[in-house]
């Protein structure tokens, strides 16, 4: 994600790495870490966030997640200009964000990607492993780690605050 | 009176829970190819492709066809003449938790909306109908909070026009734009109550989508997909596809509407017991 820069909206792409997953009740956590300057469950900085909750991990063999598909970003907008501030470079989730988030997004050189939604068990296949790093007793709105191979992504909003939703 | 054990009414709870969130709905997957069809643009065909894709893979897989797995809704017409032996809320609340927990789908589910805590199963909200005749039928539908957050209420003046109705129901449609995984089924409770116009709405996604639909109907789904939202939002022109709707008797003082809108993974399935 060194490239962030020359990203442009409308870009398709497929990422390999390394992704978070984190949703509503994790992003209250990690904002209230980083207000009160406690430590958090793993470097937010050059992170990638993927707004996801999987289902439980099937029991046959060779799964190492469930369907996992993005879920809808604008929940996690109060949260996202601070984590932003703190290092956050990309998210991944489905749908609009706010103009603030857009405006975050153009001062700290982030990146918003769209993955395909509602396809949870087809995204499931680019996933690698997945390991629990923190908040464990969310269920699924755990964090966890994920490796991701050829992850598809859609530029939604680039680090220069243009929105493939087309607003200004 | 003919005895059906809770126990049978469990165990079919369980089995319907795993066929709506592995097997996508055929007449959702015929309305999906031809959406498929009908787009031109290639993003749009693009995102299809992988919704149809999607629904393929789950069911080879058993997989989940979407990671929401909703909160369960369970419809159930009880016969006047069938006499249940053991209790009826307890037995669909457990099919729903085994089908669930067997089947590996996402705890969703928290006891108190304000303190949260835990992740879990159950409860599912249970509708009933008394009919006629000596068999039960059981319906689980699998509602993702995705497109369940964009549900709207509106109680117009008994005189309002037609068009206004058509106006608030494509505005909520348009306000849940790319938000809630366009392109969407779109459920429509017209009269009765404030609450039970919002059940009518719920129950009208239950409704197979057909060729068979009203000038209102289709007045309304011209008018949604006129917006160019598109499947994912990112244009085209299949917002939805289709509009159903469902009234009711209502008051002299009153017109409540209830805007209900689905994902396009619009997940149900059915028994007749």
């Amino acid at each position: 994600m060194k490239k962030i820069n020359t990203f442009a909206v409308g870009q398709e792409l497929l990422f390999s790495g390394t992704i978070y997953t984190a949703r509503d009740q994790a992003h209250k956590r990690l904002a209230e870490a980083i207000k009160k300057r406690s430590r958090l469950p793993f470097e937010l900085k050059n992170s990638i966030i993927y707004y996801c909750g999987p289902t439980k991990t099937p029991k046959d063999k060779g799964k190492v997640i469930g369907s996992c598909g993005p879920t809808t970003s604008s929940r996690m907008d109060e949260f996202t200009p601070l984590l932003l501030k703190h290092g956050l470079r990309g998210m991944i989730g489905k749908g609009s964000r706010s103009p603030e988030v857009r405006d975050a997004i153009k001062k700290y050189k982030g990146i918003y990607f769209l993955t395909y939604a509602g396809c949870g068990a087809l995204l499931s296949k680019y996933i690698k492993s997945a390991k629990t790093v923190a908040y464990g007793d969310l269920g699924p709105e755990a964090i966890l780690k994920l490796e991701v191979k050829d992850f598809p992504l859609i530029v939604a909003i680039d680090a220069f605050g243009g929105s493939i939703y087309g607003e200004a | 009176m003919r005895k059906i054990n809770a126990v049978k009414i469990k165990d079919a709870i369980t089995q319907l829970c795993f066929e709506a969130n592995f097997f996508l709905r055929q007449d959702v997957l015929i309305a999906l190819r031809h959406a498929f069809k009908t787009e031109s643009k290639r993003g749009a065909k693009k995102i299809l492709k992988a919704i149809l894709d999607n629904a393929a893979y789950a069911k080879k897989e058993k997989l989940a066809i979407c990671q929401d797995t909703g909160m369960g809704l369970v419809f159930v017409e009880i016969g006047q003449e069938v006499n249940i032996a053991g209790d009826l809320k307890a037995a669909i609340n457990k099919g729903v938790e085994e089908g669930y927990k067997k089947y590996s789908l996402r705890n969703s589910i928290i006891r108190d909306p304000l303190s949260r805590g835990e992740s879990l199963f159950s409860p599912c909200i249970i509708h009933t109908d008394i009919v006629k005749g000596d068999k039960i039928k059981l319906t689980f539908l699998a509602k993702g909070f995705g497109c369940e957050n964009k549900s709207q209420l509106k109680m117009f003046k008994p005189t309002a026009k037609i068009e206004e109705i058509k106006k608030f129901v494509v505005e909520t449609v348009c306000n849940a734009g790319p938000d809630a995984c366009p392109p969407y089924i779109v459920g429509v409770g017209i009269g009765a109550t404030a609450d039970y116009s919002g059940v009518l709405a719920k129950k009208a996604l239950l409704r197979k989508i057909s060729s068979k639909s009203s000038k209102l109907e289709q007045d309304l789904l011209k008018q949604i997909n006129k917006s160019k939202i598109g499947p994912m939002g990112l244009g085209g022109v299949n917002t939805a596809l289709a509009v159903h709707v469902q009234a009711y008797p209502t008051h002299i003082a009153g017109l409540p509407v209830s805007v209900n809108i689905s994902c396009h993974a619009l997940r149900s399935a059915s028994v007749i017991l």
